[in-house]
């Protein structure tokens, strides 16, 4: 199914799978759908998340210490979709535990957990020529991700190859909390308008409801991550679930109804 | 050449169309917000690489500040001792900073400046690159972050108080590890962050495309020495080049003139570690070793893994070798057969720097070490007209904390 916002903006929460656990994971993704997520980040632990800031870095740690691996990550996609049928699911992973899976084997088994798309962190579009060609094969939506720093050319390549919504980048840097929108993220999202009708969703620093609110003035979508990792972080793994709901519920205060 | 390494190529990664592609291998998987700043470096490195005066001054700075041309030196006592191949030793241990690190941060410092850059970051893992960094940073008056592994720091803590006397800021970085890998993600964080007043110096052949093909350039000055010195020594070429690899940027200095010549064996020898388990080594090349082909840091290369592709722990004892991925143009070396690759264990290093210490008078890196190691167990085995050169990368004082734990020596030990 296409991805769909049914507010603007729309929200998409990232998760670190397998931090604390699966269970909880997966409960707490049902949670933020309840309260308002349009799009679930699933994003699958790696080693090294050199685009990550220190936030999701531990998660990052925590989880690939508990031996969470890839096939966990789909296992608990599966049943995420089995829950919610209606939100989009997308899946942001590092690119090497995709190649060892192999990306059509890998393609294949998120097509069947029920996943909408795919965002792998460092995978380029002049890189992208055989991932883009099995994301199609399969049904499934790659998203890239657009940087202030991308030219307008990078920018049209990264929207003509992008489906289901295109993730812009709020600012220069690793992924993390701030305290004010950066004042690269308009600029950024006017210019990728000119080559693309699909959404814009904006994230990197995203992480409260003025940020939610500000984000909804210019783009269609706000992503928040490090913000929900971080609250995990702070939160005993049995509140875990009712806490994300509850602040993904306060981000929705600087939602509009669509 | 590509041939193997294409056969062994998984589906997503691109065959060698895309620009930096040795066979498969290397190419370009980074964060998109680093891209312009790649595209940007590409583009001022080929201009400077049509840039006469660019060289003229590179040229000259290598020769009157960094003392090149090195000597080739043969080890007479060595040879010797051995009983077997006439051995050479290159010795990028008497550059200026110990080790053959220098000629490509100068190099890259240049480059820099010539783009405008005022921030200089590294990352460094022995110590060598962030030295050679904050030399030419403090050359040029250019503000320098050194990014290094807490382990890395505290066993090569010499080089650590050198970085902060020639002016460099070092930062530990804890997470991992902390070794080298993750010093890397950290000077890449560092980068991403801070891309349009940052030029980030790379020290190994490694990472996205151009850093592998221009930190080979910059170490090409290697190979083109001996193949001028040995035709004056001995009226031939090798029969045998050997250097240590950890990301492989002295190995891919050692071997590249030599390439064309299917008569000189080249031999890169990585860290065997204290054992053949995952977790145990750094030899990336090794048969069952667990390192298979993967993106680690911006390139495609073999790389140390679990079967799910999450990286591997690694051991040495030269931390110049202690990483999990290794240079792209090593790993098309390999598949193709044109360079071998062994490994040697960290006693076999250590006794190695004691040999040659006691045979020559030369104190080796531990990484070094490695190569002479390869060359303990080469030598004996082929004629004596056979040439051997062994590329010494760097010099040993940097490890003289770790040797002291490790030897144990005392004043009973007789000399050789």
């Amino acid at each position: 199914m296409p991805i769909r916002f049914s507010k603007r903006p729309g929200l998409v929460i990232y998760f670190t799978a397998g931090d604390p656990d699966l269970a909880t994971t997966c409960e707490m993704a049902i949670a933020a759908i309840d309260n308002g997520a349009d799009v679930i980040e699933l994003g699958v632990p790696f080693s090294d998340p050199l685009a990550d800031g220190p936030v999701i870095q531990r998660a990052s740690e925590r989880a690939v210490a508990k031996g969470t691996r890839l096939t966990d990550v789909l296992r608990i996609c599966r049943e995420i979709r089995a829950a919610r049928a209606e939100a989009g699911i997308i899946l942001f992973s590092y690119l090497n535990p995709v190649l060892q899976m192999g990306l059509e084997k890998f393609a294949k088994a998120a097509k069947e957990a029920g996943a909408d798309g795919v965002l792998l962190t460092d995978m380029i579009v002049e890189e992208a020529e055989e991932y883009l060609k099995v994301m199609h094969a399969t049904g499934l939506m790659p998203v890239f991700l657009a940087a202030p720093t991308s030219p307008d050319e990078r920018l049209k390549a990264i929207a003509e190859n992008s489906q289901g919504f295109v993730y812009a980048i709020s600012r220069v840097g690793i992924t993390g909390t701030q305290t004010e929108l950066a004042s690269d993220a308009k600029g950024l999202v006017e210019r990728l308008r000119k080559f693309t009708k699909l959404p814009i969703a904006l994230g990197f620093g995203v992480s409260t409801p003025g940020h939610v609110r500000a984000v909804g003035e210019f783009a269609d979508a706000a992503v928040v991550g490090s913000a929900i990792v971080g609250l995990i972080e702070k939160t005993p793994a049995t509140e875990a679930p009712r806490a994300v709901g509850e602040f993904v519920r306060s981000l929705c205060g600087g939602v509009k109804s669509a | 050449m590509g041939t193997t390494a294409s056969m062994t190529r998984p589906a997503g990664v691109a065959a060698n169309s895309t620009p930096g592609r040795f066979g498969a291998y290397g190419g370009r998987y980074v964060p998109e917000t680093l891209m312009a700043a790649l595209l940007e470096l590409d583009a001022a490195y080929a201009e400077a690489q049509a840039d006469a005066a660019f060289h003229a001054e590179l040229d000259g700075l290598l020769k009157d500040y960094c003392g090149r041309p090195t000597p080739l030196y043969f080890a007479k006592r060595l040879t010797e001792t051995l009983g077997g191949a006439k051995i050479y030793l290159k010795r990028e241990d008497l550059l200026h900073t110990g080790a053959h690190k220098i000629n490509n941060a100068l190099g890259q410092v240049m480059l820099a400046r010539r783009m405008g850059k005022q921030r200089i970051i590294a990352e460094t893992g022995a110590g060598q690159h962030g030295v050679a960094t904050a030399t030419v940073c403090a050359l040029f008056g250019l503000e320098c972050v050194v990014y290094m592994g807490e382990e890395d720091m505290r066993r090569q803590e010499l080089n650590v108080f050198r970085m902060r006397l020639l002016g460099a800021e070092v930062r530990g970085v804890a997470s991992g590890s902390a070794t080298l890998k993750d010093a890397i993600n950290e000077a890449m964080r560092d980068w991403v962050t801070n891309v349009r007043s940052t030029f980030y110096i790379l020290g190994s052949a490694l990472g996205s495309h151009p850093y592998p093909t221009m930190v080979r350039d910059f170490q090409r000055v290697i190979s083109k020495e001996m193949k001028r010195q040995i035709l004056e020594h001995e009226g031939r070429l090798p029969d045998t080049v050997i250097a240590c690899v950890g990301g492989g940027s002295n190995a891919i200095g050692a071997f590249y003139e030599f390439l064309p010549e299917p008569n000189v064996a080249l031999i890169g020898v990585e860290a065997g570690g204290r054992g053949t388990a995952l977790g145990e080594h750094a030899a990336r090349f090794a048969p069952n070793g667990g390192g298979v082909p993967g993106v680690l840091q911006g390139t495609y290369s073999y790389v140390l893994q679990d079967a799910a592709g999450q990286i591997a722990a690694t051991h040495s004892v030269s931390a110049g070798l202690d990483y999990a991925s290794v240079g792209p143009e090593h790993a098309m070396l390999h598949d193709s057969g044109r360079a071998t690759y062994t490994s040697a264990t960290d006693d076999e290093a250590l006794e190695a720097v004691k040999v040659l210490s006691r045979t020559e008078g030369i104190i080796p890196a531990l990484e070094s070490a490695h190569a002479i190691a390869e060359v303990m167990k080469l030598a004996p085995k082929v004629g004596k007209e056979k040439i051997v050169i062994v590329n010494v990368s760097g010099r040993g004082d940097k490890d003289i904390g770790i040797l002291t734990r490790e030897m144990k020596l005392d004043g009973a030990e007789v000399r050789r």
